[in-house]
């Protein structure tokens, strides 16, 4: 289950500073907030500038280039649907269209109540036991449409 | 103390492993019964998982695929003495699919537990360390170039040659990067590796160290795998609470420090220059080449970036004789591939053989054809930026060097199994917005080149201007496959032109496939 927090500077300062001895400690750093805040708030951004030396452009730039890191809360689930060729061949697109279809929702949207959010993902390596899907990080293999649906019905 | 042993892979925990684990033990604990469940890594059997496994005198006997309701009976039957059940395999080493291997990468993976270094050093982990100590950077490195292994990330570039660049630099500071971002759909070997034995990886890794004195290391590990990145992560505590890593390797005067760094779900991250920018804390973007990343890499520094496999697979070479791995294989080919059958396919899995093993052997006999059990009509081999295949093109033997010459690569691996249902027309489409989705933005074919493809896709799909469109598609190709850095745009063309080129008549102007594009 996914926890959103609102923004708390102090909170975000204690992530950077976890990781600024790092090589390289940005994408660290984004992760930590992302895991602490459940998104990447726009404050987190210019913080990072001050407390990296970089530029925000060059901050918004990496946020913006991984499609990881998200600018907006999620739902309280989130429900990864692989998208990639085995899963598609195993009738995974069908199986999401129909489902999107169902709820009224595009990739990436989350369910007015904010209960789910539905991402696309490619590949999560469980490609001989497909379609696979990630619920809140959990592996679930051999997902048919019908299993699709109350996986998505029962994450409440 | 009865022990069993059932996988803590992901796609075992993905069917149901943790759920058996914990009812395999509360079964015992409720019937008196000593039980130690052991978590290992995957036999790579994935229709038998989860397969659970205890030891009998004639060898592991296996049951599978077992489901929740099937544990009482188990203990009922006495399964501990490996007594017949519904859901017997027999002794797991005889089953076909496995006997026919050659599983030198993955001789550990399945077999032990995949966080006990005890377990590891039983068999035969560390030997190779412990050579590569006695030979010295200089006899490491050459035991590695006679061994003809070549990169198993995709490009097969001499893995030795690779090595003997970055020990010939002369700097303050040298690397070593794991690509773990193992994006290609229909390939899990890197993440079975480092869910199943994750000690042969920081050994390997720690190997390369010493042949090239470098004294940090990366393992750069793809988000969407996060039960790989526990389990490497606990495995590096391990290693260095039992110094395996850390200022003296082994006793020795060698130092190695290794650490996880995960991705953020950027595709392009697998092409090695990408992904140590991406670890550098940049956009993953693709760097001009040269310089090398063996002489300008990670921070400007002498790097070594090899692929998971070819880095656990060092351990093997090192600990029973370059000579003995290049043994099997065919033509420069040499050693073995993890095969990863994927997809719409029986008997799906980790199929560990010597190069030369045919694409049809690979699919029919030992996958079974297709899981629907509808004819096979099309495969991709190596990931989404290999060639589509038809069956009249299965005598193929799997080999670098034959797999180029037929306009097709064999990638990391995987192959992906389509049945008759498949549309290549929508396959070919797919291939398209794919490079459109993961272009890192740097070369304009690619960038640009995938979204006009679509498009063009699109009005094929709906039977306007078919030709005119199929030849502006073949045009699009020669221009991503020549005006791009790397092998996202560049290969792209790979499954688009193989797709209209074998199955003409998915794009067609047939009253059907109007239908279709709804």
């Amino acid at each position: 289950m996914a926890t959103t927090k609102t923004w708390n500077e102090a909170r975000a300062r204690a992530v950077i500073d976890d990781h600024r001895a790092l090589e390289g400690p940005l994408l660290p750093i984004l992760h930590g907030l992302q895991a602490e805040f459940g998104y990447v708030p726009e404050q987190a951004e210019r913080l990072l500038a001050d407390e990296l030396n970089l530029t925000r452009a060059e901050v918004h730039g990496v946020v913006s280039f991984y499609h990881d890191f998200r600018a907006r809360p999620a739902g309280r689930h989130v429900l990864k649907l692989c998208r990639a060729e085995a899963c598609q061949s195993m009738g995974a697109e069908a199986n999401a269209a129909k489902l999107l279809t169902r709820l009224g929702m595009g990739w990436g949207d989350t369910t007015p109540d904010g209960r789910l959010t539905i991402e696309a993902v490619y590949c999560l390596g469980l490609c001989a036991t497909a379609p696979g899907v990630l619920l809140d990080g959990q592996p679930i293999g051999r997902v048919d449409a019908a299993r699709l649906e109350s996986l998505a019905e029962e994450a409440a | 103390m009865m022990k069993v042993y059932v996988p803590a892979d992901a796609a075992a925990i993905a069917v149901g492993a943790d759920r058996v684990a914990a009812d395999i033990a509360r079964e015992g604990r409720m019937r008196g019964i000593a039980v130690e469940v052991v978590r290992t890594g995957s036999r790579g059997m994935a229709w038998l998982e989860p397969l659970v496994e205890v030891e009998t005198p004639a060898g592991r006997v296996g049951y599978g695929p077992v489901g929740a309701t099937d544990v009482p009976s188990l203990f009922d039957i006495d399964f501990l003495a490996g007594a017949a059940h519904s859901r017997s395999v027999g002794l797991v080493e005889k089953i076909p699919f496995f006997a026919r291997q050659n599983r030198l990468t993955f001789a550990r993976c399945g077999v032990i537990d995949r966080l006990s270094l005890a377990d590891y050093r039983a068999h035969r982990g560390l030997a190779g360390l412990e050579r590569a100590i006695t030979l010295g950077p200089a006899g490491t490195v050459e035991e590695v170039k006679a061994s003809g292994l070549r990169g198993r990330g995709g490009a097969g570039f001499p893995t030795g040659i690779k090595w003997q660049t970055v020990a010939g630099a002369q700097t303050d500071q040298k690397y070593i990067v794991c690509n773990a971002d193992e994006g290609d759909s229909g390939t899990f070997a890197d993440r079975m590796i480092m869910e199943g034995d994750p000690f042969s990886l920081i050994e390997g890794m720690t190997i390369a160290a010493i042949a090239v004195g470098a004294t940090r290391g990366y393992i750069y590990l793809r988000s969407e795998y996060p039960h790989a990145i526990a389990t490497m992560n606990r495995a590096i505590e391990i290693a260095r609470a039992e110094r395996v890593l850390g200022a003296h390797i082994l006793g020795s005067a060698h130092e190695f420090h290794l650490e996880v760094r995960v991705g953020a779900g950027a595709y392009v991250c697998g092409e090695e220059t990408s992904l140590l920018d991406s670890l550098e804390g940049k956009r993953g973007q693709v760097r001009a080449k040269p310089p090398l990343p063996a002489l300008q890499g990670l921070f400007g520094k002498p790097t070594i970036v090899n692929n998971t496999i070819s880095l656990a697979t060092i351990p093997y070479i090192l600990a029973e004789g370059a000579q003995k791995y290049a043994d099997f294989g065919m033509g420069r080919s040499r050693g073995t591939m993890p095969v990863q059958l994927a997809g719409n396919i029986k008997h799906g899995g980790l199929f560990e053989t010597a190069f030369g093993i045919t694409l049809g052997a690979l699919i029919e006999d030992i996958g079974g054809g297709s899981a629907s059990g509808k004819p096979v009509r099309a495969v991709q081999v190596g990931g989404p930026l290999g060639a589509y295949f038809a069956p009249h093109q299965f005598d193929i033997a799997y080999d670098y060097e034959t797999f180029t010459k037929a306009d097709g690569l064999i990638g990391h691996g995987g192959i992906v199994v389509f049945d008759e249902s498949v549309d290549m027309a929508r396959m070919a489409r797919f291939a398209m917005e794919f490079c459109a989705i993961e272009s890192c933005g740097k070369c304009t074919p690619c960038r640009i080149g995938s979204t006009r493809g679509v498009e063009v896709m699109d009005k094929i799909i709906a039977g306007q201007d078919v030709a005119k469109n199929k030849a502006l598609i073949e045009d699009l190709c020669e221009t991503l496959k020549f005006g791009s850095l790397c092998a996202l745009g560049g290969f792209t063309p790979y499954p688009v032109l193989s797709a209209m080129r074998l199955f003409p008549e998915d794009f067609g102007a047939a009253p059907d496939l109007a239908h279709a594009a709804e």
